[in-house]
C-alpha cells in the first residue's frame, strides 16, 4: 500500500503494523523515501540511519540525545566525530518498545538557539515556507515531523526548544514536568532546566510517546515516579478551568494574527464547556527572560567546561595543555555557545555572583510562586507559544537579544519546572500559530485532555499547504 | 548600565579557557554588553526574604543501592579519545 507520511500518525502506523497491512521495513522505507525527496531542501536530519530491523515504528531523535554507534554531534563541530558508546535512557526505553531510530535531527549548537541557525552544520528550513526558520533549538525534529520525514520525534527543551518549533511548524510538542524524563546520556546544556520530550502530529501520539520515555531512572537522580499516562479521549472540556494570563496574551511583540488565532481557540475552549477567566503573571513576563538568560548561561558555562580536547571530541594543537584547551574550544565551539559561556562565567565570577546569578535564582522563586498562585484558581493557563509566526532565515542572527525574545512566552513555565504543551491552533499569513497550554507540575494528563479536545474541535490541517497543493 | 570592557571580555574568556581573536573580542564586547544590559533588569526585583531556587522540584538526597554493576570497558571509554596512551589519555605537557 502507498503510505502518505505527511498525514500518517504513529497511532495509525501502529494499527497498520498490527493488522499486517504494512511491514515495519516498508514503513521505515517510506520515511527514507520521503527523506530522500524532501530533506535536501529541509535539512531536518544530520544523520539518517539504515533500517536496524525489528517490527516497530520509526522515531527521529534530536542530535543532543546519545545513540550508541550513531554519531551524536549536538550540532557542534566540537562533537563532529563523536560516536556514543552507550544509549541515553530514553533511547533504551524507546528500543524496549520496538521503536527504531530513523536518524538524528538538526539542532542549534548545544540546543542554544531559537531557529537552528546556530547549528554548525547549517540551518533547517520550515516545511511551510523554506525561506523561514523552523524554530529552535529542535527545528530538525519539528521540520521532520511536519514535513512527513518522521511519524514522531524526541526533542529536548531548556527554555522552549520543543514548544516553539512545534508552534512554528504546526504540530504538537510537550515539554514535560522537570524530573519526569531521564536526561542520562543527553548532552547537557542547563541542568536545572533541561528536559527531554515528545514531538508528534497529534496529542494522542504525544501522550503515547511520553508514556514510553517517562519515569524514574536511577541514572538520573533528578527523576521521579510519574502518574500513569492516560491517552485522551474526551471531546469536551466540561469543568476545566482555563486561565488567560493577561500579560502573556497582550505583551508587546505578539503579532495580531497570532493573538487572533489564540483568542479564537480560547473561545472554542469555552464553547466546549471550559470556564475561562483572566489572570495575571506580571513578573513572569517582565523578568522571566532576564532570569533565564542568567541561570541558563551560568549552568551552560559549567556543563560545557567538559569540552577540553582530552577525553572525546575535537582536539586542536597547542604548545602546552592550557593552550591546547583554549585552541580546541576556540576552534570547536560556535559563537552562541561562546557568548553563553562568557555570560555565564561573568555571572558566576567573583564580585558579580550575588548581583547576577544569585538574584536570578531568587527571581526564579517569584516566577514559581506566581504560577502556583494562578493554579489555585485554574487547571491550565493558555497563551500563544511564540509571539510571532516563523521568521525569515537571517532575520535575528546578528542580534542575540532579538533572538532571545523568541522564547519570551515559553521561558517562564520552564523556570518553574512546569509542563507545557503546544497545540497548533490556526494560520496567520499562511503560517502556523501555536497555542501554549501550561499546567501545574505532573499535570500532563490534564494538558493531554485539554489539548486533545481542542485539537478535535480545531481540526487544524498539519500538512504544509505547499505539499498539499503539489499533491 | 552593564557595559563590559575589552579587558573584562579577555578576563572572562581566560577563565572559560576560550582563545579569542581580536575581531572576536570586539564583536563579543558589543554583544555581551547588550546581553548584560538586558539581563541586568533582574536588579529591579524586590527580593527581600526571597529564597533562591536552584532546582524546580522539592526533592533531596536521592540514593542508589551501592552495588557493583557492569560499566564501560576501557576500550569503550577510550573509543572517542583524541590520543590514547595505554590506559591513559595523552595530553600536551602542562
Amino acid at each position: 500500500m502507498t503510505l502518505d507520511t505527511l498525514t500518517l500518525t504513529a497511532e495509525r502506523a501502529n494499527e497498520l503494523l498490527r493488522t499486517k497491512e504494512v511491514s515495519s521495513a516498508e514503513l521505515y522505507a517510506a520515511y527514507l523515501e520521503a527523506i530522500a525527496e524532501r530533506d535536501p531542501e529541509l535539512h531536518a536530519y544530520l544523520y539518517v540511519c539504515d533500517d536496524p530491523g525489528g517490527d516497530g515504528i520509526p522515531l527521529a531523535v534530536k542530535d543532543v540525545i546519545g545513540t550508541k554507534g550513531i554519531p551524536t554531534t549536538a550540532g557542534s563541530k566540537i562533537l563532529e566525530s563523536y560516536v556514543p558508546v552507550y544509549d541515553a535512557t530514553v533511547i533504551v526505553k524507546a528500543k524496549q518498545r520496538g521503536l527504531k531510530v530513523l536518524g538524528k535531527t538538526n539542532t542549534d549548537e548545544f540546543a542554544m538557539g531559537s531557529s537552528t541557525e546556530n547549528s554548525a552544520f547549517g540551518p533547517s528550513r520550515n516545511p511551510w515556507d523554506p525561506t523561514r526558520v523552523p524554530g529552535g533549538s529542535g527545528g530538525g525534529s519539528a521540520a521532520a515531523v511536519s514535513g512527513g520525514l518522521a511519524p514522531w520525534a524526541l526533542g529536548s527543551d531548556t527554555g522552549g526548544s520543543i514548544k516553539q518549533p512545534a508552534a512554528l511548524c504546526g504540530h504538537v510538542g510537550l515539554r514535560p514536568t522537570y524530573g519526569t524524563v531521564s536526561r542520562y546520556g543527553v548532552v547537557a546544556f542547563a541542568s536545572s532546566l533541561d528536559q527531554v520530550g515528545p514531538v508528534a502530529k497529534t496529542v494522542r501520539d504525544c501522550a503515547w510517546l511520553y508514556s514510553v520515555i517517562s519515569g524514574r531512572d536511577e541514572n538520573d537522580s533528578t527523576t521521579v515516579d510519574v502518574p500513569e499516562v492516560e491517552l485522551p479521549t474526551a471531546d469536551e472540556l466540561k469543568g476545566v478551568r482555563v486561565g488567560v494570563p493577561k500579560e502573556m496574551n497582550e505583551v508587546e511583540g505578539i503579532e495580531p494574527g497570532v493573538a487572533a488565532a489564540v483568542r479564537e481557540a480560547i473561545a472554542l475552549a469555552e464553547s466546549l464547556g471550559a470556564h475561562v477567566d483572566e489572570c495575571s503573571l506580571p513578573l513572569s513576563v517582565d523578568y522571566g527572560l532576564a532570569c533565564y538568560y542568567l541561570v541558563a548561561p551560568a549552568e551552560a558555562s559549567s556543563n560545557l567546561a567538559r569540552y577540553d580536547g582530552v577525553r572525546y571530541g575535537l582536539r586542536s594543537d597547542g604548545a602546552d595543555f592550557r593552550q591546547m584547551v583554549m585552541n580546541t574550544r576556540h576552534d570547536g565551539l560556535g559563537d552562541e555557545p561562546k557568548r553563553r559561556i562568557m555570560v555565564g562565567t561573568y555571572a558566576l565570577s567573583s564580585g558579580y555572583y550575588d548581583a547576577y546569578y544569585g538574584t536570578a535564582q531568587k527571581g526564579r522563586t517569584l516566577i514559581a510562586r506566581e504560577h502556583a498562585a494562578a493554579f489555585e484558581r485554574f487547571d491550565v493557563l493558555v497563551s500563544p507559544t511564540s509571539p510571532t509566526v516563523a521568521f525569515e532565515l537571517g532575520a535575528r542572527v546578528a542580534n542575540p537579544v532579538a533572538m532571545y525574545l523568541s522564547d519570551l512566552l515559553t521561558i517562564p513555565s520552564c523556570m518553574a519546572g512546569l509542563p507545557g504543551l503546544n497545540v497548533p491552533c490556526g494560520l496567520s499569513d499562511g503560517l502556523p500559530v501555536g497555542l501554549q497550554l501550561i499546567g501545574p507540575q505532573f499535570s500532563e494528563n490534564t494538558l493531554f485532555r485539554v489539548g486533545h479536545a481542542l485539537e478535535q474541535a480545531l481540526a487544524f490541517d498539519g500538512v504544509p499547504a505547499r505539499y498539499r497543493d503539489d499533491g | 548600565m552593564a557595559g563590559i570592557s575589552k579587558d573584562e571580555v579577555l578576563h572572562v574568556a581566560r577563565l572559560a579557557r576560550l582563545e579569542l581573536t581580536d575581531d572576536e573580542v570586539a564583536t563579543f564586547q558589543e554583544q555581551l554588553s547588550a546581553i548584560l544590559d538586558a539581563v541586568s533588569k533582574v536588579a529591579e526585583l524586590d527580593l527581600a526574604d526571597v529564597a533562591p531556587t536552584a532546582h524546580p522540584l522539592a526533592i533531596s538526597n536521592t540514593w542508589a543501592e551501592d552495588e557493583p554493576h557492569e560499566c564501560l570497558t576501557l576500550d569503550a571509554a577510550f573509543a572517542n579519545a583524541p590520543e590514547r596512551d595505554g590506559d591513559y589519555f595523552r595530553v600536551p605537557p602542562a
